[in-house]
């Protein structure tokens, strides 16, 4: 009994549910604390969700193209650390550092996908080694100092993470103008079907004639553009970062496309649902600030809510919830 | 063997699935001291009866006895605890531990307080090992083994037991011809131990060198058991592929056109040899065989998934070299794979995705993919082949085998291919579908496509083909017109009793 109820409600939540859980859960925290939907709340959450939204983007293509990106956090504090510094080089000025944090950011991104999608190896693997790599690299740049911009009033830098047009904030501008456009690419481009036929069945991808390798190559060079735009953004809104600033983001990244359906096993999930997934996310991170609970929660709350994702993706595919090995 | 007490013996054994009955009364006897063989066609049942063996699936009805006494397997543990031994094709060995440990693993002696005690554990394994003559120790590490030393060890494990019956399935697959002498040397001592032994595997020659019966299984029913001393591959190969044959070609044939594809002594490696054959337009060429002689891996050659060793394809009279499955698509090749849901299908993708996937990056109105144009592909293919499906909508996962099979067959259609390779187009599906994917064939080869079918059912190939190839061990043995094609003469070829050169 049980089991069919996992496999019905799994099965919606699988379809159309997230949308409905994200409802309610809105719903329930507001009956609990009206502040929770007072509109500056929300807008609150969604600019301070803007970052890791648009990491997240990324990351929802190498996920339904059936790998994984463990190494955008790290990537994250490198690409911040890089235009900050570039940004105080008199030979570069923002006009350049910009460009130029892109393209070794993209770098990073060609040797995971380089790594994963050319010779083979398990991107687990690849890209948990990226992360501690990366992260050698960045200290290496700074030497381990962290960097600031010395005058904040000389420079139209500030304009990615502080800035507003129409009284929006430039980052959540930034966030929701990516989705639309990496939304248009999943759904409806050949390049975005190769991407679901790689991760849903890729033996059946290479007897169709789809050039996988390139394909998981892509993935992961748009999951790098997206790190450099948050990167961007995290550099102009602080005007300053720690070599740390992308430090344990990859798997609240994860969390957000993982909870926003994208299926481990690939394939599947949407960037709408991955918009979804953040929003969510942002918002039990903001209601346990308001329900008293200390920052520090949220960590366990992330691993939570990574657990619970991936077993009810598990359970609605097995068709029960508990299933031990063998 | 009359009047001894059989070591294992099946009664009218029973094994349905939703939709299918996978075991119908099946029933024989092995004798102690017997190596029994167990033959059957891919699908058969030989791998549900041995999950029923083994305790892994539980029969719907039959009785198993173990040297004549009723025995209900409730799980593999059980099955050993009961004197019934598998050797697995796939070996299941801890590659990082030593013999010894492997062959007592859960339950290795201990001493007090749970510390293993290694001495006797040393002494045991090398007392076992002794008796299959190995060249190697208790404390060898797993890992070093050759594959076919490691399958020594595995009949080591099933010698720790007193086993009343031990089943090899596939043991020869992956060893080298001076392994197997020391294997059939290991069955036959088991053999003079008294143990039953059941052995499964395609290869007939050994099978007539080590084998005392042989039972046959044909879609889950058991066909008899002959005696290896009397009987030969004809009667074996007749007995696993049937004789319901209904003989009616279902079209009449156009006359064929130029020739579209010829391959001239292609070879793979040891997989296939030598094979040089070619197929025209508005023709439909079979190719006929048992598993494992090679059919498969031409198809995929020309595919460009594996790297010819030897030999010239062309394609309209011109040479060409096939490099990947793009450069055959390019080409006008398409192939219909031999398994829909490993290879023809992404199942989470619905159905016009799944048949707009191999063109879909030139299906665009500017960078975006054409709905409209999508959707006519999907509807014209629909139509074509009647594929029931309610809307294009719908996950290829959920469609019935046959309208998967239609699908497949949809997406390399819809490619308009030169050459459409179709491999095992009917297995697993229903009657009626069958039927209508013959028809559907047919057809092709009439409106001017060059059509190759692959497969291992006879009434298939000979309702379907112009002309028919048979394969046995790699090589081509005959071509046959469909005028002059017998059943009797096609088994010969494919037991590889026919030295008739290839034509």
């Amino acid at each position: 009994m049980a089991d069919t109820a996992i496999k019905t409600f799994g099965g919606l939540l699988a379809r159309q549910g997230i949308l409905v859980a994200f409802i309610l859960f809105m719903v329930g925290f507001t009956l609990w604390n009206p502040r929770f939907i007072d509109i500056d709340n929300v807008f609150g959450v969604i600019r301070s969700s803007a970052i890791l939204g648009v990491m997240a983007l990324g990351v929802t293509f190498v996920v339904i193209g059936g790998n994984l990106d463990l190494s955008v956090g790290s990537m994250l504090s490198f690409s911040a650390i890089v235009v900050l510094d570039l940004h105080e080089n008199p030979a570069f000025g923002p006009a350049l550092a910009i460009p130029a944090m892109f393209a070794l950011t993209l770098c990073l991104g060609a040797i995971n996908g380089f790594l994963v999608g050319y010779l083979r190896l398990n991107s687990l693997i690849v890209t948990l080694g990226m992360l501690s790599a990366i992260h050698g690299l960045t200290l290496t740049w700074s030497g381990g100092q962290n960097m600031d911009i010395a005058d904040q009033g000389a420079t139209w830098f500030g304009v990615f993470g502080r800035g507003t047009a129409l009284g929006i904030p430039i980052p959540v501008l930034i966030f929701v103008a990516l989705a639309a456009f990496l939304g248009i690419l999943l759904a409806k481009t050949p390049f975005g079907r190769k991407v679901y036929a790689v991760g849903g069945n890729p033996t059946a991808a290479t007897f169709s004639g789809i050039p996988r390798a390139r394909v998981v190559f892509l993935t992961y060079l748009i999951s790098a553009f997206c790190v450099a735009v948050a990167g961007l953004i995290q550099a102009s809104r602080t005007m300053g970062a720690q070599n740390t600033v992308g430090q344990g983001l990859e798997l609240e990244v994860l969390a957000a496309v993982i909870l926003g359906g994208a299926s481990l096993l690939g394939g599947s999930g949407t960037i709408f649902k991955t918009v979804i997934g953040v929003l969510i996310l942002g918002f039990i991170q903001n209601g346990l600030l308001l329900a008293g609970l200390q920052f520090y929660v949220q960590f366990v709350v992330t691993w939570i809510i990574i657990i619970l994702a991936v077993w009810l993706d598990i359970a609605t595919k097995r068709g029960k919830l508990w299933s031990p090995i063998a | 063997m009359t009047g001894q007490t059989p070591a294992l013996r099946l009664d009218g054994i029973v094994k349905d699935f939703p939709g299918v009955r996978a075991l119908d009364g099946v029933s024989f006897t092995v004798m102690p001291g017997e190596v029994h063989a167990l033959m059957g066609e891919n699908g058969a049942g030989k791998s549900t009866l041995m999950k029923v063996l083994g305790g892994i699936y539980q029969p719907d009805a039959g009785r198993i006895y173990i040297a004549e006494r009723e025995t209900r397997m409730k799980g593999p543990l059980e099955a050993k605890a009961n004197g019934v031994m598998f050797i697995h094709q796939e070996l299941s060995l801890a590659q990082e531990l030593s013999v010894a440990e492997n062959i007592y693993l859960g339950e290795l002696p201990r001493k007090s307080f749970g510390r293993v005690d290694w001495p006797t554990l040393y002494a045991r394994t090398d007392a076992i090992l002794e008796k299959l003559r190995v060249g190697f120790t208790a404390r060898t590490r797993v890992g070093e083994l050759s594959i076919a030393n490691q399958q020594m060890v595995e009949i080591a494990r099933a010698l720790t037991v007193d086993a009343k019956a031990v089943i090899f399935d596939e043991p020869t697959a992956s060893l080298t011809d001076a392994e197997k002498v020391v294997l059939f040397d290991v069955i036959a001592d088991l053999k003079a131990q008294g143990v039953g032994i059941i052995y499964i595997s395609h290869r007939m020659e050994e099978i007539f060198r080590i084998t005392d019966r042989i039972s046959v299984l044909r879609d889950g029913e058991y066909r008899g058991t002959l005696d290896t001393a009397q009987t030969d591959e004809t009667e074996v190969t007749q007995m696993m592929i049937g004789r319901k044959l209904d003989l009616s070609r279902s079209a009449a044939t156009v006359e064929p056109g130029p020739v579209a594809l010829r391959v001239e002594g292609l070879s793979c490696g040891t997989l296939f040899r030598d094979a040089t054959f070619e197929v025209r337009e508005g023709e439909v060429l079979g190719f006929y065989g048992l598993v494992g002689a090679g059919r498969t891996e031409i198809a995929e050659t020309l595919f460009g998934l594996r790297k010819p060793t030897a030999g010239r394809i062309f394609l309209k009279g011109e040479e060409v070299t096939i490099s990947s499955p793009i450069d055959a698509i390019r080409k006008g090749i398409s192939l219909v794979p031999e398994s829909r849901k490993e290879q023809g299908l992404v199942l989470g993708m619905n159905c016009r995705d799944n048949i707009t996937l191999p063109q879909v990056a030139d299906l665009t109105a500017g960078p975006f993919v054409a709905d409209g144009a999508e959707i006519s592909i999907y509807d014209q293919y629909r139509d074509r082949l009647s594929i029931k499906s309610p809307s294009w909508r719908t996950l290829v996962g959920n469609l019935s085998g046959g309208n998967q099979q239609k699908i497949v067959i949809g997406k390399w259609l819809s490619m308009r291919p030169e050459v459409l390779i179709v491999d095992e187009p009917t297995r697993g599906i229903d009657v009626g579908s069958k039927s209508e994917i013959h028809n559907l064939l047919r057809d092709l080869a009439r409106q001017g496509y060059a059509v190759i079918v692959i497969s291992s059912e006879m009434p298939e190939v000979l309702q379907c083909s112009d002309r028919i190839v048979a394969m046995y061990n790699g090589t081509i043995m005959r071509e046959f017109t469909a005028e002059e094609v017998t059943e009797d003469s096609l088994i010969q070829a494919i037991s590889g009793l026919n030295s008739g050169a290839a034509a």
